[in-house]
């Protein structure tokens, strides 16, 4: 398979697909036409009706913050971005207007003053990198708005 | 929901454990063989460990902690028991918690009449940072991981959502981490078993040795707010409300009923268990609750024919003080919302209406997460008979359940046990 042909035909319902169309700047998750129901991150097989025929979805990235916390004890990966005791970070689960949730850093809320952050505060979805040269990837994030 | 029900009755007969704490000149192959002789020890009658026929070790990650796998075998043979067949079992936090299920099944199963169920884990050889590392290997590193979340950060967003929904505060949590290193004080095996209200006066007397300006704290909740004493490990857990990193293991003697009093006049058996799992935390409709506990909880009630209710202790996985007061809701102890309150009401207190780890817990007695499981048992073993010494609680002690999590509750493994005489 070529290159080229690889963003026409159908991908794999993978993480390394999904990771693709991160780096396309693009959210996507997986569609069962029977149950009408998203998945994100995408499934490969339909929880309820077990149908491996799912489709690719685009969703808009819209969402509000479902719980969260600010994480002061970095794991390696965040400290290597500079994160830490002196520099703490939101971490949170999103609720998606397209009724999925998902797990991702927040930007754009004080993680210093984490009793002001509100659970519901309306998100939206950004393509992050982190890393340097080949190391370097794309995450999903989201923004307070 | 299915009322299954064992082929025939298992009972534990024996139950023993390492001291839990950080050992630097110990692998968990020595920890295993300090927890295999106290397990012998507990025995009443004539044991000789050449009849145990099968063995089942709960480990996380040995691989990542000592560059170790395939320890199953290593465990059967330094105490003694090659070739019998050995398995390791691995469902993260919950690992020995599972193997002491699959213990139960097999001797259910009619194959085999004594099985040895341990736990080990031997956490403290790495820094901290890649402690925290490892540990999130138990979540799902393709979709949790890379959020920036660690464990604490979990519970922290379970904590955020349960505050939310009933008007918890962070102070309530507080309430669990004084009971559990109240009762931790009282069990010679607890890593950290000293009081909180004592840990701190030990503060304030090592910087008088040293001549450092002696700290104001007031009193222990005082402490327990003071930032430099208490830091911020994931809002709203500070390090109080965290479990610590420990080295361990346990040893447990698994018996069918028919033969139990060959061991021992005061077997302890086993009349529930329950186990399910469950998606990713993000994936969940609530987040403030742990669905397999619910689930696991209610087969072992069903299979034991008992109600939430009838339990007089409890071995609740408080890997964080959220986790204690969200499990006790799970397992039904107390409504959904209602859990802090209790806490906060002593109702969990080891004089209260519903004990609730007396051992310490996770939080006091250490938590080496292979082990952890497997542990609870231990302390369930010693109320029940009336061994727990100065931390037992008050009165017959006719049931009794412990309730082991792996992870965020992709894992979630629940026993009951009864004393009948
Ligand atoms: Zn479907």
């Amino acid at each position: 398979m070529t290159a080229t042909k690889s963003t026409t035909t159908k991908r794999a319902f993978t993480a390394a697909s999904f990771d693709q169309y991160l780096n396309e700047k693009k959210l996507m998750g997986s569609h069962c036409a029977n149950c009408d129901a998203n998945f994100l991150p995408p499934r490969a097989i339909c929880p309820d009706c077990y149908d491996d025929q799912l489709e690719w979805v685009e969703l808009d990235g819209k969402a509000k913050l479902a719980a969260f916390t600010s994480i002061y004890i970095a794991p390696t990966a965040m400290i290597n971005e500079g994160y830490g005791r002196d520099k703490p970070y939101v971490a949170g689960v999103v609720e998606l207007d397209d009724g999925v949730k998902i797990s991702a850093q927040i930007l754009g809320l004080d993680a210093a003053n984490p009793e002001e952050i509100k659970i519901g505060t309306p998100l939206q979805a950004e393509f992050i990198e982190r890393g340097e040269g080949d190391e370097k990837r794309t995450f999903l994030a989201f923004r307070a708005k | 929901m299915s009322k299954k029900k064992l082929n025939r009755g298992v009972a534990v007969v024996g139950a023993g454990m390492s001291k839990f704490g950080a050992f630097s000149d110990k692998s968990s192959r020595d920890l295993f063989v300090e927890a295999f002789q106290s397990m012998r020890k507990s025995v009443d009658k004539e044991f000789n460990p050449a009849d145990i026929e099968t063995i089942y070790i709960g480990n996380f990650s040995s691989d990542l902690f000592e560059a170790q796998s395939h320890t199953a075998p290593i465990m059967a043979d330094v105490a003694g028991l090659a070739p019998r067949p050995a398995v390791r079992i691995e469902d993260a936090c919950a690992s020995s918690g599972v193997a002491l299920r699959q213990g139960i099944l097999a001797i259910a199963s009619g194959l085999y009449d004594i099985a040895l169920v341990g736990g080990i884990e031997k956490m403290t050889n790495l820094p901290t940072a890649e402690v925290t590392d490892t540990l999130a290997a138990a979540a799902d590193t393709l979709f949790e991981v890379p959020a920036g979340f660690t464990f604490p950060g979990f519970y922290a967003a379970i904590a955020s959502a349960y505050m939310h929904k009933y008007g918890m505060q962070p102070e309530h949590l507080m309430n669990v981490a004084i009971k559990n290193h109240e009762n931790g004080a009282l069990n010679p095996n607890a890593q950290f078993g000293v009081t909180i209200p004592d840990w701190m006066q030990g503060r304030i007397a090592s910087a008088k040795k040293k001549g450092k300006p002696v700290p104001t704290w007031s009193d222990h909740w005082d402490y327990l707010h003071d930032a430099r004493a208490n830091p911020m490990i994931a809002w709203p857990l500070r390090l109080f409300d965290c479990s610590p990193i420990t080295d361990g293991a346990v040893a447990l003697l698994l018996v069918s009923e028919e033969i139990a009093n060959q061991f021992t006049d005061h077997p302890i058996h086993i009349i529930g268990s329950g186990q399910a799992s469950d998606v990713a935390l993000h994936d969940r409709d609530d987040l403030t609750s742990i669905a397999a506990a619910r689930l696991a909880s209610q087969e072992a009630y069903a299979m034991a024919g008992v109600t939430a209710d009838d339990i007089r202790v409890a071995e609740v996985h408080d890997c964080f003080t959220i986790a204690e007061i969200v499990a006790t809701e799970d397992l039904g102890f107390f409504a959904p919302g209602d859990g802090y309150k209790a806490a906060e009401d002593q109702v969990t207190a080891r004089d209260g209406a519903k004990p609730i780890n007396t051992s310490g817990g996770l939080k006091s007695k250490g938590h080496p997460v292979g082990a952890s499981g497997a542990g609870q048992a231990v302390e369930i073993f010693k109320q029940m008979r009336g061994l727990a010494d100065e931390r037992q609680v008050a009165g017959d002690i006719p049931l009794g359940l412990s309730h082991n999590v792996g992870g965020t509750g992709g894992t979630c493994v629940v026993h009951v046990y009864e004393r009948r005489n």
